[in-house]
């Protein structure tokens, strides 16, 4: 591979109507344009997007692994935040 | 060649010629797995490939057995266009064979899906995969047309080198009826005309037909490049007769 000053885009695809855009990966591509069609082949061969995102790399602000304590850690000892005490109703789905 | 149960309702030559032109492109295409500039291109045309493939095994099959057809007929009775047996070149060549080709498939299907023929099941669902394949083929000639000057001088000897396998397209192929063929070859002009145009190329003024007239490849003849081409698609299958996966 010798194109690697192809910027690198992350995909998020949509599988169906009704849910959200979920990440499914990335791919280099010279442009917003390609990286779409790019993102079509290799994430929706098999039926699996109605909607594609492309969206930089360079784009995205990401947190830091050495911030995972302070930003993730508090929320572990309160559980009263968690839905943990409800019976779930029998056919609900997507929960 | 021998006649099958449907042969009277399936103009088996045409047939044959439209399903030629997809298996020959697609094996051309498949050419570069392993090879392309970049592992997102080397799907994409795999992707193409594959979706000609398809339409090859319909095609084949309304005119005979598909595997018979594929791999153990002779060059001379190949029926495919000129065009699509022509080597993939560098990168450009591809692209333009792919734009010269995917935009005559998608005008020609769009026509046939409308019509009430053998081929308008096959055309509608052909169609969709053409008018992609042909988006990707002018999004890369735009792109290399009017890229560097590498690929811009690359693209344009890539449209100029394959300019005189364009006039055969739109040669009436025999068992399709109500083409209206010259109105075709207008349309396919007024298109890669604009597209040239966008991506700083100049349209090739040599002859696409003549005296002399590459093309004939519906007729059965058929370029150098393109036996060494069915060597290597039909060796397995003659070296291990009914081989399976």
């Amino acid at each position: 591979m010798t194109h690697t000053d192809w910027p690198l885009w992350e995909v998020f695809v949509r599988s169906r109507r009704g849910l959200s855009h979920t990440h499914a990966g990335s791919l280099h591509a010279p442009d917003a344009e390609l990286a779409l069609r790019n993102a079509r082949d290799l994430y929706t061969r098999r039926g699996e997007g109605v909607s594609i995102w492309v969206v930089p790399s360079s784009a995205v602000t990401a947190s830091s692994p050495d911030e995972k304590d302070p930003f993730f850690e508090p929320s572990a000892d309160k559980p009263y935040r968690h839905p943990t005490f409800y019976e779930i109703p029998e056919g609900v789905q997507h929960l | 060649m021998t006649t099958t149960p449907a042969a009277d309702t399936v103009p088996t030559a045409a047939a044959l010629a439209l399903g030629d032109d997809a298996l020959v492109l697609s094996h051309r295409l498949g050419e570069w797995a392993g090879h392309a500039p970049v592992l997102e291109e080397e799907v994409a045309l795999a992707n193409i490939a594959l979706d000609l493939l398809g339409q090859a095994r319909v095609l084949l099959s309304m005119a005979g057995d598909e595997d018979e057809l594929a791999f153990l007929r002779e060059e001379r009775a190949f029926r495919n266009l000129q065009l699509v047996e022509q080597p993939g070149g560098d990168f450009a060549h591809t692209i333009a064979r792919q734009l010269y080709f995917s935009v005559y498939q998608h005008l020609l299907h769009d026509r046939l899906a409308s019509g009430d023929g053998p081929f308008a099941p096959l055309a509608g669902k052909a169609v969709k995969e053409a008018a992609y394949h042909r988006d990707h083929a002018e999004q890369w000639t735009l792109r290399l047309g009017d890229g560097t000057d590498e690929s811009h001088a690359r693209m344009q000897r890539a449209v100029d080198a394959l300019w005189r396998f364009t006039g055969e397209m739109f040669q009436p192929v025999e068992g399709i009826d109500g083409v209206d063929w010259p109105a075709l070859e207008r349309d396919w002009l007024g298109v890669i005309e604009d597209v040239l145009g966008r991506a700083t190329l100049t349209v090739p003024d040599g002859p696409r037909t003549g005296a002399w007239r590459a093309g004939a490849g519906r007729q059965g003849l058929h370029t150098e490049p393109f036996g060494r081409m069915l060597a290597e698609m039909q060796h397995l299958h003659r070296s291990h007769p009914g081989a399976t996966w």
